[in-house]
């Protein structure tokens, strides 16, 4: 069985607690072990590094050293964790003037970090430890005729692709194919959507949703698969807005953990499937095993 | 019609701004830019910069101080790193920009309402008190420093979110919150003492 320590980050907790209900059923249908890293603390995102640089890879750092202590290779699903805790793990190498002030700062918090820890993506872990062959085999509903957008967002590859292509990534599209779904070709897949932009100049943020959900419906895909937080609320909670402003467009927006576990045999309910805004249920009900009120769910595999 | 003059002379320099933009993280390269534009070609939002990414890298090496940091470039930059990986003489632009917002927030020319710096500012405060962001309370205090009236324009959406457990209304916060702040502060003070 393989092992790992488990950094959800702040938006699992939140608008994306549908990556995190998928992510554990997929991993633990695959005997991937995820252990929580205790106490950790928000990784500083996008915001923190515009206010003050240094302190941002301190925040990183003090989940890098709590994880070094546990001698596993640490997860971080969602992208912006990912690229912020692969980042400060970076300059605290690159730059003297980095290292040199966090080791005050832990120094003074009680903490010490050597560099040792891995910080790894699921897509990573799936393709690279879990392998291609165990995913096939727990196969209950083959996602047949399913055709899906793969959209990974920027910050998984950019700028460090350290397991996919940094201009075209395929991870996501091989773990798809082997599920049983048709990837379509989908060019937009690392373009940004925005981040928060939405939130702080709402006509940029809705031109850069809009843009590639139509190019999604464009290439005939039903839905668009996902692997950031941000990016799932951004395409899926102001999807409506943008098609009122840019031209109508309904499109739902999944995580792929929720199409793998789908292709496992769990329900909707129990991959999160009913908090979508724009609701997925009406393309996936031919893949999602139907369970009556009050029925205990077998479907989940043992 | 306001007239003013769309040449930049040697005089509205500023020659240790210059300086600091190479002593940046990331931007030690920033004088080998060929002003090639590929920054600026691969980034999303160049279509609504007032100035793209390659002419305020230029403007900013060459010390134009007010232009860039006055820039609404700096703010549009959602840092999804296309220009930092297509630069072929390795500038990390995003860092630059990440730069520019912190010295620009630092001097104090943004516009005080515009929401960016507040988020961030918002953001920085909740990590520090809490160690961890609950989303739906950053929003809120996002959009009452900044406008009201459009968190009223988001009660659907917000109630949709409500209904499918999406927005958290229990505050997150972590143990050890005590010595995050030690780690923080002992960072600061010892940033103070490098620059002092």
């Amino acid at each position: 069985m393989n092992r790992y320590l488990y950094y959800p980050g702040c938006s699992l907790r939140g608008t994306g607690k549908a990556y995190e209900e998928s992510l554990l059923a997929v991993f633990k249908a695959l005997d991937v072990e995820l252990e929580e890293l205790d106490d950790w603390n928000c990784c500083g995102a996008t915001a923190y590094m515009s206010i003050d640089e240094i302190s941002s890879f301190a925040l990183a750092g003090r989940n890098l050293a709590l994880a070094e202590k546990k001698n596993l290779d640490l997860v971080a699903p969602c992208s912006a964790c990912f690229l912020v805790l692969n980042k400060a793990q970076r300059y605290i190498k690159e730059y003297p003037k980095v290292a040199e002030t966090l080791e005050h700062g832990f120094k003074a918090a009680g903490l010490e970090y050597k560099g040792t820890v891995k910080v790894r993506h699921p897509l990573d872990v799936l393709i690279n430890d879990v392998g291609m062959e165990k995913i096939k085999a727990r196969i209950k509903t083959p996602l047949t005729g399913l055709k899906v957008a793969p959209y990974y967002g920027c910050q998984i590859v950019r700028p460090y692709a350290t397991f996919d292509q940094m201009y075209y990534p395929v991870t996501m599209d091989k773990l798809l194919r082997a599920v049983g779904a048709e990837v379509v070709d989908y060019p937009l897949k690392t373009r940004c959507c925005g981040g928060s932009q939405k939130g702080t100049l709402p006509e940029v943020g809705l031109s850069l949703i809009h843009i590639l959900l139509k190019e999604a419906r464009r290439r005939e895909a039903q839905i668009v698969s996902t692997i950031c937080p941000l990016c799932q609320f951004n395409l899926d909670a102001f999807q409506e807005e943008a098609g009122k402003k840019y031209g109508e467009i309904s499109m739902p927006v999944v995580y792929f953990t929720q199409l793998l576990g789908l292709a496992f045999g769990f329900s909707a309910k129990e991959l999160g499937l009913e908090r979508n805004i724009v609701a997925a249920k009406a393309t996936l009900a031919k893949f999602a095993p139907i369970v009556a009120k009050g029925q205990i769910q077998s479907s989940a595999p043992s | 019609m306001a007239v003013k003059s769309l040449i930049k002379y040697e005089v509205e320099r500023d020659p240790a701004f210059a300086l600091w933009v190479t002593g940046v993280i990331g931007g030690e390269r920033i004088r080998n830019c060929i002003q090639c534009g590929l920054c600026s070609a691969s980034c999303p939002l160049s279509p609504y910069m007032d100035f793209t990414p390659r002419r305020l890298i230029h403007m900013a090496r060459e010390g134009f101080k007010r232009d860039v940091l006055g820039s609404f470039t700096i703010w549009l930059c959602t840092s999804c790193y296309s220009c930092t990986v297509e630069c072929p003489r390795r500038i990390r632009v995003t860092d630059v920009m990440y730069a520019l917002k912190r010295r620009a927030i630092e001097d104090g020319v943004y516009p005080r309402r515009f929401p960016i710096p507040v988020l961030a500012s918002e953001f920085g405060a909740m990590i520090r008190s809490k160690g961890r962001v609950t989303e739906t309370w950053l929003v809120m205090r996002v959009f009452l420093k900044t406008a009201i009236l459009r968190l009223l324009g988001m009660s659907r959406l917000g109630t949709k979110l409500f209904l499918t457990g999406r927005m958290g209304l229990k505050p997150e916060t972590i143990r050890g919150r005590k010595q995050l702040q030690t780690m923080l502060d002992a960072v600061e003070a010892h940033k103070k003492e490098m620059a002092a």
